[in-house]
């Protein structure tokens, strides 16, 4: 029975093993990058980046239908201009990163759903908004795993300036350069994040996988390490118990994902150790130092 | 020898200056105060000799040091202190010159490292998140990061501001042995008494110099009450400046 419920649908379904294999690739990659997010008070500047890919993607789909390479290549595409657009924009202005990032965003927002409605129907339009992992072939599988390595490669080679950035700015620009190209090089994986979670959820839904888990380990550490391991945790057993309940309810693949993140996100805020709801209502005795 | 020289340097944001035409020179092993009102344009001076701002107009000459042969002390405020980051980790940062972006922390680091902490009287406390610190405690954190970074020239953007007295007398206990080491030091500070106590150079600072000297001879009530007279201004209309064109002139 337990059996048939949890491990059965993906030993009997190869779509769904190939679903999983997205779902860690998701996690692992997009996870820490989604802590940075959060931690460099960035969330909602990750939301927008998600609604930028889209009128690449849309163009890909416009020039080759509903075949999830070229839509990535056409998202990756739009996502790095806006995103260096915007960064450059901020950093040459002094405008808020986020400021900068809502006027692009929109625009794309506007361009892609416009594109989309020239060619395409209405299920057209919610598979690009919501994904499809389900659906998900040997190709694009390849496609998620290799961008999903190039984000941890390149996440360990700016790992260093991108914390000191975040904590202290000022004390890394008088040491050295490498703030400002580690800032769009993080800028940079955000998008080849939301593009690979496109795959999966949809350009609305991509960036849950990144966000909520970052949100969930912020209740459990005060460490960066063991925050970024729980955020991959917290976002691999999302994917496959979301897997899961997809598969037993007809529900979506991508909500339903996104659903269970949520539900452990609200059992992190009441229960959480640092900071949790329940935590800071029944604090226990106060100790000696 | 001059460890630093202003050449009629402008600084400021968006063409409004905030540091008006400063010229002067600053000689190697010196112990400089930097005192004005707030808005005087100190934080502005230091973020210039630090290479964070571009100066408007003018040069700044660092004597032939590197950008990375100096330390720079930033305010608190500047500090994001919810970011989940160690006292260990955090101070660690002081040794970007040796280690970069891939250099490892070895056994020898790792003892500098702890070392420092301990010089600022943090001992126990390298594991601790710097979100859980004092402000003093914090501040003293911030002078371990200084000391590892073992510069020649060091600049410190108001070190004691809303720290208690045992803390303000440990940490200016370092910033005299820096000055007796032969390392240069320049300190925006709004003290007066420490000043003039522990400082023998003095710039008194008003959007341009008030005065520049020993502190005996600069510290006066006459260049204090100027310095306190200065109008903020900030005019979005305002014409461009004049003096360049005058200095032009009259060579």
């Amino acid at each position: 029975m337990i059996y048939d419920a949890l491990i059965g649908p993906f030993a009997e379904f190869e779509f769904m093993r190939r679903a999983l294999a997205a779902v860690i690739a998701l996690s692992l990659a997009g996870a820490p990058i989604g802590v940075f997010l959060m931690l460099r008070r960035m969330s909602l500047v990750g939301d927008a980046m998600a609604h930028a890919i889209l009128p690449g993607a849309a163009i890909g789909f416009l020039l080759s239908g509903l075949n999830l390479f070229a839509m990535t290549a056409g998202g990756l595409i739009a996502g790095f201009a806006v995103a260096i657009l915007a960064g450059v924009v901020a950093r040459s202005t002094g405008l808020k990163e986020d400021a900068s990032l809502a006027t692009f965003y929109l625009a794309s927002l506007a361009l892609g759903v416009t594109i989309v409605s020239i060619k395409g129907t209405n299920i057209d339009l919610l598979h690009v908004l919501f994904g499809n992992i389900l659906a998900m072939d040997d190709q694009t599988l390849l496609v998620v795993a290799f961008n999903a390595t190039v984000t941890l490669l390149v996440l360990a080679v700016i790992y260093r300036p991108l914390v000191i950035e975040s904590v202290d700015p000022l004390f890394l620009r008088t040491v050295s350069r490498a703030g400002g190209p580690a800032h769009l090089a993080f800028l940079a994986l955000v998008v080849v994040n939301l593009v690979n979670g496109f795959q999966a959820l949809g350009t609305l839904l991509a960036v849950g996988l990144m966000i909520l888990p970052a949100g969930i380990a912020r209740f459990w550490s005060r460490d960066l390490t063991v925050m970024i391991c729980i955020a991959v945790v917290a976002a691999a057993v999302s994917g496959y118990a979301g897997l899961v309940l997809s598969f037993q309810t007809r529900v979506p693949s991508g909500p339903a994902i996104i659903l269970v993140a949520t539900a452990i996100y609200v059992a992190s805020v009441l229960f959480g150790r640092v900071g949790g709801v329940v935590r800071q209502m029944f604090p226990g005795r106060h100790l000696e130092a | 020898m001059a460890q630093l020289a202003f050449r009629n340097v402008t600084l400021g944001y968006d063409r409004h200056p905030a540091v008006h035409h400063l010229n002067g020179e600053v000689a190697s092993g010196a112990l400089v105060a930097v005192i004005g009102p707030n808005g005087a344009g100190k934080s502005t001076l230091l973020r210039g000799i630090v290479g964070i701002l571009r100066p408007l107009d003018g040069s700044i000459h660092l004597g032939g040091l590197d950008a990375r042969d100096i330390a720079y002390l930033p305010q608190s405020a500047d500090i994001d202190r919810s970011f989940p980051i160690s006292v260990f980790d955090f101070v660690s940062t002081g040794l970007w010159r040796a280690a970069g972006l891939f250099g490892g922390i070895g056994r020898v680091a790792r003892e500098k490292i702890l070392r420092a902490i301990a010089s600022v009287g943090l001992n126990g406390f390298e594991n601790r998140p710097i979100g859980t610190l004092s402000g003093g405690q914090m501040q003293r954190v911030l002078f371990a990061r200084v000391l590892l970074q073992d510069a020649r020239l060091i600049v410190l953007d108001e070190p004691f501001n809303a720290i208690d007295s045992k803390t303000i007398a440990d940490l200016l206990a370092l910033v005299k042995h820096w000055h007796h080491e032969g390392r240069t030091v320049i300190a925006a500070l709004h003290d007066m008494e420490m000043v003039r106590t522990h400082f023998s150079e003095t710039l008194v600072l008003a959007r341009g110099p008030v005065a520049w000297g020993p502190t005996a001879e600069v510290l006066t009530p006459e260049n204090l009450m100027v310095a306190m007279r200065m109008c903020e201004a900030f005019d979005d209309s305002a014409t461009a400046c004049a003096a360049d064109d005058i200095s032009s002139r009259a060579a």
